[in-house]
């Protein structure tokens, strides 16, 4: 197990370096220029050519790709060209965010996609399987910033119940748990549990219709083991890819949102990244993407030896 | 009882929650994606100026934000008094204002403003900061070079004659030395806790999310100390988040709401707060060899096309229709002898005398953008003036860019290939100032790469007038300039001039005492809370 791990933790490495090229090239290639966010739009070009020197722009792309890769491998990310501040300060705090949000929506996606999965598969072409099945399918299919919008339109808007923007009254700087703040994550973390739900339930209804038609439970049933008993089974079965599937959605999410984020003005990864991307801030979208890739790859690590552990009949090398 | 107990705790939270909190505080929700730049020379343009640079700082020479019904002019702010050399019109020596205090308690002299110059200008000051250069150093153009005579007097020299650098000099915030000193001599340090000697003290911030500013007891102005306990700033950058949090009570005050989102605010009893302003909304058109607008009677013909009161419509009324380059009423407007109006007779006629009619038809190509400060709805407003300018015989063909490359495409010039070939690009511009509103556009030195003479435009009796706005140091002398200036605009049709936006704010019926000056910063001081 020991070796498959560190196998796996070597595999990262050209991961990394893929990711961090494709990075680097894609933000390159995009047209606009990262001092276009810094400079007056009337700077002349003396000031700009200064400016470009100053922070390195001048020198040819493999160059800067070179610097960059060499700083980053020193545990610096550099400083955000739009606010100067640290990039690793910076996403530091988005994640910090996006985790509590992450983790939140997951739990709330896994929770009612496993219900609704359950109860579909076991009840399979009920029309209780048809309504969480409905469900399930409107949680993949309905656009999320949409839901988003229209969650705040009726519980802030409307009925004035929870707030519609920020992480807070004092800002993300202040979180603690009270109701004040707890009240701010609701609505992005339902919308955002949404598609997790959809997904989850949809792989377990299929898992749960599918382990219920296999021979050892018909087995189990004419040994006159009870429902309960026969659920348990199920319930074992279907765990490890259920929870490979939240593994992955956890993935997703910790990746923020941008468009969640935003609408719900969310200082995560996601606000962090859609703004860095509209200012063409180079080095702080280089180094959230290559965080939250690394973020993501280890995630499938974490998965596949949970599912190792909790899959005997999973041999790995 | 549990349950219970839980249920009244939470009860108790919606309500220290709830809007009431906001007795004598504002919070405002502004289209900036960070708090602009806290350390003297904010970013994010006119709204970082308006929220983070005239609130904590002073400049020299401050606009008179105190009238709505009035454009705005300069009036002294740290600098009491000024003059130009009677012999010598490069020499300017401001009176420094006596007895100023920044916010850590050191004194404003003539010497902390050289430091401050020297912080955008002098790459071998310690003091210099990369970032606050770019922002502040292609404000101030003119000065050459600066010194402080005692402790109240400094002396500018200027390149060449300048009698714009006034203006020039509003864009600069006065931070205090002694608080850079302090802090280690760190511009990020001082960043958390700036020091200026403006009417609000910064209290605390947290990057991208809030800036909380409190009055300055000790402000030397006056009449102009915040009537507020304190102003909190939210960078809400998404238009329906802010639209939402204003609703849901979260903001007082939404900057810039999307037109179509009016109609909902004024019936939940929002105030919707509109004005003129120094802003336009224009095609530039290229005067590079062989541009289509080469032409005069090809531009009149444009602007006779445009159907500015059905534009007006279609922005559920959120702009003012163009008369000219300047707002209506603006004291630089003068009395251009062409009236823009619709006659579509009239343009096809000039179009006829210009050449085009069915044997030659006239079809050229404009930049677009979808988004962009400033740049108002882009997408319906240019289909609208499309299908204005079809109707006059004039085909145009839009090339959409986004905002950013346009912005290069603007600084690169006409004659570039980044224009693709396109002879006009829809620009909206800050025009405050003789130098923006003005100079920048139209002086032929200032073409591409020198400057943003976007469209190579070059005219010697044009630069004629700049010089004389530039040597004529006296104000109401220097207005019949401009005005003559303005004139030649709109006579020559040098622009598409199609509409100006209006500035338009939504605050919730509790604010009070806000006057909205015709200017693109404001006093948040005369702003009380109802409670």
């Amino acid at each position: 197990m020991l070796l498959y791990i560190a196998k796996r933790v070597l595999y990262t490495l050209p991961v990394a370096l893929g990711v961090s090229i494709v990075c680097f090239m894609l933000v390159h290639i995009a047209p606009g220029d990262p001092l276009t966010s810094v400079l007056p739009p009337d700077a002349s070009a003396q000031l700009q050519a200064e400016m470009r020197r100053l922070y390195g722009f001048d020198r040819p792309l493999p160059v800067q790709y070179g610097l960059w890769l060499l700083k980053t491998l020193q545990g610096d990310l550099g400083t955000s060209i739009a606010t100067g501040r640290a990039v690793a300060v910076e996403l530091w705090s988005a994640m910090g965010n996006t985790l509590m949000l992450a983790v939140l929506a997951t739990a709330i996606g896994f929770v009612l996609g496993c219900l609704f999965g359950f109860v579909a598969g076991y009840f399979r072409d009920s029309w209780i399987d048809k309504l969480a099945s409905f469900v399930s399918i409107i949680g993949v299919s309905v656009p999320h910033y949409w839901l988003g919008m229209v969650l705040v339109i009726i519980f802030s808007v409307q009925l004035n119940w929870l707030p519609a923007t920020g992480a807070g009254p004092g800002g993300s700087a202040d979180w603690v748990w009270d109701w004040a703040h707890i009240r701010h994550l609701i609505l992005p973390a339902v919308t955002m549990s949404v598609i997790p739900m959809g997904i989850v339930a949809r792989t377990v209804r299929a898992l749960v219709a599918d382990i219920l038609s296999q021979e050892f439970i018909v087995g189990q049933r004419a040994k006159g083991l009870l429902d309960l008993g026969v659920l348990r089974h199920v319930i074992k079965n279907a765990a490890p890819t259920a929870l490979a599937v939240m593994g992955l959605q956890l993935g997703y999410l910790l990746g923020g949102s941008i468009l969640i984020e935003t609408v719900f003005s969310w200082p995560g990864t996601g606000f962090l990244l859609g703004q860095a991307i509209f200012q063409r801030d180079l080095p702080l979208l280089q180094g959230t993407i290559l965080v939250l890739a690394m973020f993501f790859v280890a995630l499938n690590l974490i998965v596949d030896v949970v599912q190792t552990l909790l899959d005997p009949r999973v041999q790995r090398s | 009882m549990k349950h219970v107990r839980m249920a009244a705790a939470m009860a108790a939270a919606l309500v220290s929650a709830s809007p009431a909190l906001a007795q004598g505080t504002l919070r405002i929700g502004m289209t900036a994606s960070d708090i602009p730049l806290t350390t003297g020379q904010p970013d994010q343009g006119g709204e970082g100026q308006r929220f983070m640079g005239l609130t904590v700082y002073d400049a020299l020479v401050h606009w008179d934000l105190t009238r709505a019904d009035k454009p705005s002019t300069l009036i002294p702010g740290l600098a009491a008094s000024w003059s130009v050399d009677a012999t010598d019109k490069t020499k300017w020596t401001f009176k420094i204002r006596e007895g100023v205090k920044f916010h850590d308690g050191s004194t404003l002299t003539a010497s902390a403003v050289v430091w401050n110059l020297d912080k955008l200008l002098k790459q071998d000051a310690p003091q210099f900061d990369q970032r606050q250069a770019s922002q502040g150093r292609s404000r101030i153009p003119a000065i050459a070079t600066y010194r402080a005579v005692d402790d109240l007097t400094l002396e500018i020299i200027t390149r060449a004659p300048d009698a714009t650098l006034p203006y020039q000099l509003a864009w600069i915030g006065i931070s205090s030395p002694a608080q850079w000193e302090k802090l280690g001599k760190n511009w990020q340090e001082f960043a958390k806790t700036p020091s200026g000697t403006g009417p609000w003290k910064l209290a605390a911030v947290t990057p991208r999310e809030r800036a909380e500013l409190v009055p300055n007891k000790d402000y030397w102005d006056k009449p102009r100390i915040p009537k507020l306990d304190k102003m909190i700033l939210i960078p809400l950058p998404e238009p329906n988040a802010r639209v939402a949090a204003l609703r849901s009570g979260q903001v007082d005050w939404i900057e810039a709401p999307a037109p179509d989102a009016v109609a909902s605010l004024k019936a939940a009893n929002m105030q919707i707060i509109t004005n003129a302003y120094p802003h336009n909304w224009t095609w530039h058109f290229s005067r590079a060899e062989g541009s289509v607008w080469n032409d005069v009677r090809v531009r009149q013909a444009a602007n006779l096309a445009v159907d500015r009161e059905g534009l007006k419509e279609l922005l559920g009324g959120l702009m003012i229709p163009a008369e000219g380059f300047m707002p209506p009423g603006h004291q630089w407007f003068g009395n251009p002898k062409f009236k823009l109006k619709r006659d579509l007779a009239q343009a096809k006629k000039l179009l006829a005398e210009a050449g085009y009619g069915p044997s030659k038809p006239f079809q050229t190509k404009i930049l677009i953008s979808p988004s962009g400060s400033g740049q108002m709805q882009p997408l319906p407003m240019n289909e609208f003036i499309q299908q204005n300018l079809a109707e006059a015989g004039m085909k145009i063909d839009f090339e959409v860019v986004e905002w950013n490359t346009l912005i290069n495409i603007w600084r690169a010039g006409a004659k570039h290939e980044s224009s693709r070939g396109a002879t006009g690009m829809n620009y909206s511009y800050f025009i405050q100032d003789p130098f923006t509103g003005f100079i920048r556009h139209l002086q032929c030195n200032l073409q591409p790469p020198a400057g943003t003479n976007w469209g190579h435009y070059c005219d010697p009796e044009m630069d004629k007038m700049f010089d004389e706005v530039r040597n004529t140091f006296d104000a109401e002398a220097q207005t019949k300039v401009l005005q003559r200036v303005h004139e030649k605009y709109v006579d020559e049709a040098l622009f598409l001039m199609v509409t100006h936006d209006v500035n338009a704010r939504a605050l919730s019926p509790k604010v009070k005492g806000f006057v909205q000056a015709q200017n693109w910063f404001q006093d948040f001081g005369t702003i009380t809370m109802a409670p």
